[in-house]
């Protein structure tokens, strides 16, 4: 028996770009930045103020008839997880009982899922009504919570929060009956769950995938985890459209936002055999972990980072500078993106100086759970067109980091392309993907 | 095109942190004697809760198992038990922590971690303060500068990272020096047989030599114990705590919420020998499924958890006549015990009454993410001493469940193959195969 090939056949994503994929993409050209002052909600207490927000949308409209009362068990990250998997089902030419029960072109038990989630946080709108009735002289009081509170909420309340209810709505959506798995990993989850459904893929365990990963970071309890962390960005001048600027000198912390984004994975086998589009296939995957006892960052040195970017390039069996575009995770946290231009430098054996680089999340903002699938669409649009767009709010490098990071859209061809990834706990991945055209 | 390896898989270490005891000895031996780790909730006010009791971990001291404690001073309590059960395990393999130049045989960039671990609960006293100093009850809004001041002056940052469900890994490979292929998963009550069974896969296919593997999760807190509460998934046997866990039971009315840490060592056939490592059993197989039904119950027909046995048992290359003893999951659930004695049925048609299946979790209490690798280890245990687990409480049979639960007193059995198998919330189905290591 050998290894099968796995390849991408479709995309799919809503982001603070746009409701679609193709909307990240042309907007990713333009240079457009989705980050803007938080309309979810009064930030004004925040230390920051600005977030990448998705445009409106009504969940009901995205979801068959049949389905569509299970609506009401969906949190923000689950609905954008939704969005984004049917975009994905429909960009590859499949027919799920999402879109038409009678036709359905997957085999439900031959298809596996594999999505990044975060960490919800519950609704404290919701949570609060409850509150306000276990009251004592002012202060909480957990018995009167336990004797009163706790039935003033829905009994079904924990199951729009546990994260692996986003694989299960998506799954149930479209009949997924193969491994389901949520990969929590915070920032870098979509990748890793992309590394994992590959590898289902390739030993034989479904013939199809849908991978990627969603998360609403637009929530008071998940940012201000951010802002006490001090990795949410305080201070900017301007714009919010300006603030978050990875590896620019001036990079002065991240700007979180909310988004989902998923790619359908199946063997380049079955791809070809049903005349499918592919994207790109995933030639190489590397994984690893940054060992820094402060867990908000990486090592100083990205040792961890460059360890799954040396991995990916090997399994891929290519010398780095077949490389010909990088999309780093770019959080736009100082010491990090230091770090991590040191890693990517430093796997590439300082190649990266000629490869060009660019990072999303100055338009995108760090959706989190999604960021790592949303860079991996955007590589895949990148190839296709053959275009690599100019980096946004990047004018002088941060010391230490010596990328290439365009300050104007590139035409090339590209063979390969790196997708890499980190998140704070120290989890590390890499992603090499192939242009078989 | 590249050859698909297909290594061979072996358990060389296992540790845990749980209501039994801190260690698998100490765990084993109160199984044995059938006694069990449910007692009244001490770690927050549950007096007011409809469930009062649960199934605590006692006298957990993580200095006893790091000599740099303070790499892990602000980790959430599954974190700190994570620590405990990772040494042991370590320490029974031969795998060495707290060093910068290890010296044990395996490269860092082949050892990996595999954890299915749940999130941090959240800091109660802040959260619920923060949300009664922002929420205006008259006109039902939340006043979010309110909240925020509050909230941005009591929170504290280290606590709020620490929730983040990627922290016990994060601990791990701290500990370790892991530099290999390393995720954290979180499928519900399946996530440490899914972390496992992937971890198994990644060493299959020869992605890692070595996988520290398995689960950590405390969901016994106010908001863990509240959301259960209002599932009516939780006993409500207030007046006896003891006798409250009864799987497979007519009396049965919920399961009794569990915490703690369990991890499985599992390498490559190769680097065990390499090594000198003790082998204790061998993985065999892995079925991973899902129900793609509702997200508030199981298939009626058991379609999901079915899927996954039979994925096993081809994964392992085997007939479903070929396994000897099951470790249910058994939640105590009038639904989970039911649906669970069905798809024994429906998988193993009419061999299923022949096999011995318990449930461990009337001792143990459900450790939920953390539970699927708690029962892996007991099957190992299982193999190794001829021994099978009871289900304890099983004095009121359920006429409609009629397989061999091993009722209330543990039994003699030479086994070779035993199987585990976890069922979450959503639909989450994870069935992980052992064997006895014969060479």
């Amino acid at each position: 028996m050998t290894v099968r090939r796995a390849v991408i056949t479709g995309l799919g994503a809503i982001t603070p770009l746009g409701l679609s994929y193709k909307d990240l993409w042309s907007r990713l050209c333009e240079g457009r930045s989705g980050i803007d002052t938080i309309k979810a909600f009064d930030a004004s207490g925040f230390t920051c103020q600005i977030a990448g927000e998705v445009g409106d949308f009504k969940i009901r409209d995205h979801i068959q008839k049949s389905q569509r009362k299970t609506t009401k068990l969906m949190s923000r990250d689950i609905e954008l997880a939704i969005i984004a998997s049917n975009e994905a089902f429909a960009d590859a030419g499949l027919v799920t009982r999402a879109t038409d029960e009678a036709n359905v072109t997957i085999n439900p038990a031959k298809t596996a899922i594999c999505l990044g989630a975060g960490l919800i946080s519950c609704d404290l709108i919701e949570l609060a009504p409850a509150v306000a009735k276990s009251i004592s002289d002012g202060k909480f009081d957990i018995r009167k919570w336990g004797k009163d509170g706790l039935d003033a909420l829905t009994p079904v309340w924990l199951l729009k929060y546990l994260p692996n209810m986003l694989a299960c709505h998506v799954g149930i959506t479209h009949d997924i009956q193969g491994p389901s798995n949520t990969i929590t990993c915070a920032e870098v989850a979509s990748l890793l769950a992309i590394a994992e459904a590959t590898q289902i893929i390739q030993r034989g365990s479904a013939e199809m995938a849908l991978a990627g990963g969603g998360e609403a970071k637009v929530n008071p309890m998940v940012l201000i985890k951010q802002c006490l962390n001090k990795r949410a960005i305080a201070d900017y001048d301007g714009d919010p459209q300006d603030a978050c600027r990875p590896f620019d000198a001036k990079a002065g912390g991240s700007v979180f936002g909310e988004a989902a984004a998923n790619v359908i994975i199946e063997s380049a086998e079955a791809a070809e055999k049903r005349g499918a589009k592919i994207y790109a296939e995933l030639a190489g995957l590397g994984q690893s972990n940054s060992l820094n006892a402060d867990y908000r960052h990486l090592e100083k040195n990205g040792k961890g980072l460059q360890i799954a970017i040396e991995e990916a390039i090997s399994q891929a069996g290519i010398s780095p500078e077949e490389i010909g575009l990088i999309i780093p995770h770019g959080s736009a946290i100082a010491c990090d993106d230091t770090a991590e231009a040191t890693a990517i430098y430093n796997a590439t054996n300082g190649k990266a100086e000629n490869i060009s680089t660019l990072p999303t999340k100055s338009m995108v903002s760090n959706t989190g759970a999604a960021g790592g699938a949303i860079d991996v669409i955007a590589a895949c649009c990148a190839m296709e067109a053959g275009v690599i767009p100019a980096a946004k709010n990047f004018n002088t490098p941060a010391d230490g980091c010596k990328l290439n990071i365009p300050l104007k859209p590139v035409e090339k061809k590209i063979k390969y392309a790196l997708c890499c990834g980190y998140t704070y706990g120290g989890q590390t991945a890499a992603v090499i993907l192939k242009n078989i055209k | 095109m590249e050859k698909l390896t297909k290594n061979r898989v072996v358990i060389t270490g296992t540790g845990i942190i749980c209501p039994l005891g801190n260690d698998v000895e100490t765990m084993w031996k109160k199984m044995l004697n059938c006694e069990n780790g449910i007692g009244k909730t001490t770690i927050f006010d549950a007096s007011g809760f409809p469930t009062k009791f649960c199934a605590e971990v006692k006298d957990y001291d993580i200095t006893k198992y790091t000599k740099n404690p303070q790499l892990h001073q602000h980790s959430n309590r599954h974190s700190g038990f994570v620590i405990g059960a990772c040494t042991q395990a370590c320490k029974q393999a031969g795998i060495e922590i707290d060093s910068q130049s290890p010296a044990d045989g395996i490269d860092r960039k082949r050892l990996g971690v595999y954890l299915g671990a749940g999130e941090g609960a959240v800091d109660n006293d802040n959260f619920f303060g923060a949300i009664v100093a922002g929420w205006n009850d008259e006109n039902g809004q939340m006043d979010w500068k309110k909240w925020a001041e509050d909230a941005f002056e009591k929170m504290d940052a280290d606590n709020e990272l620490e929730q983040e469900p990627n922290m016990p890994a994060a601990h791990v490979a701290v500990l370790t020096g892991a530099r290999g292929v390393s995720r954290s998963c979180l499928t519900a009550c399946a996530a440490s047989t899914q972390a496992i069974g992937e971890a198994f896969k990644i060493i299959q296919a020869g992605d890692a030599d070595v996988m520290i593997a398995g689960g950590a999760h405390s969901m016994i807190h106010p908001l863990g114990v509240t959301g259960f509460n209002r599932l009516t998934a939780l006993s409500i046997r207030n007046d006896s705590p003891d006798t409250a866990s009864r799987p497979f039971s007519a009396t049965r009315d919920g399961f009794v919420i569990g915490e703690g840490a369990a991890i499985i060592i599992i390498e490559t056939l190769e680097s065990a020998k390499k090594r000198n490592a003790k082998i204790l059993a061998e993985i065999i197989g892995y079925g991973s499924s899902s129900d793609a039904f509702r997200v508030t119950d199981m298939h009626e027909e058991a379609r999901g958890a079915v899927k996954s046995l039979n994925d096993a048992f081809a994964d392992a290359g085997i007939s479903y006549k070929d396994i000897e003893y099951i470790s249910t999951h058994g939640t105590s659930t009038s639904e989970n015990d039911s649906i669970e004695t069905l798809a024994i049925k429906t998988a193993f048609r009419e061999h299923a009454k022949k096999i011995p299946v318990s449930s461990v979790k009337s001792m143990l209490g459900h450790l939920i993410g953390a539970a699927g690798a708690a029962e892996m280890i007991t099957c190992v245990l299982a193999i190794r001493d001829k021994i099978l687990p009871p289900t304890i409480n099983l004095n009121d049979p359920d006429p409609a469940l009629d397989l061999d639960y091993v009722p209330n007193k543990p039994r003699e059995a030479e086994i070779e193959i035993a199987l585990s198998e976890s069922f979450g919330f959503g639909g989450q189905n994870d069935v992980v195969i052992m064997r006895k290591f014969t060479g």
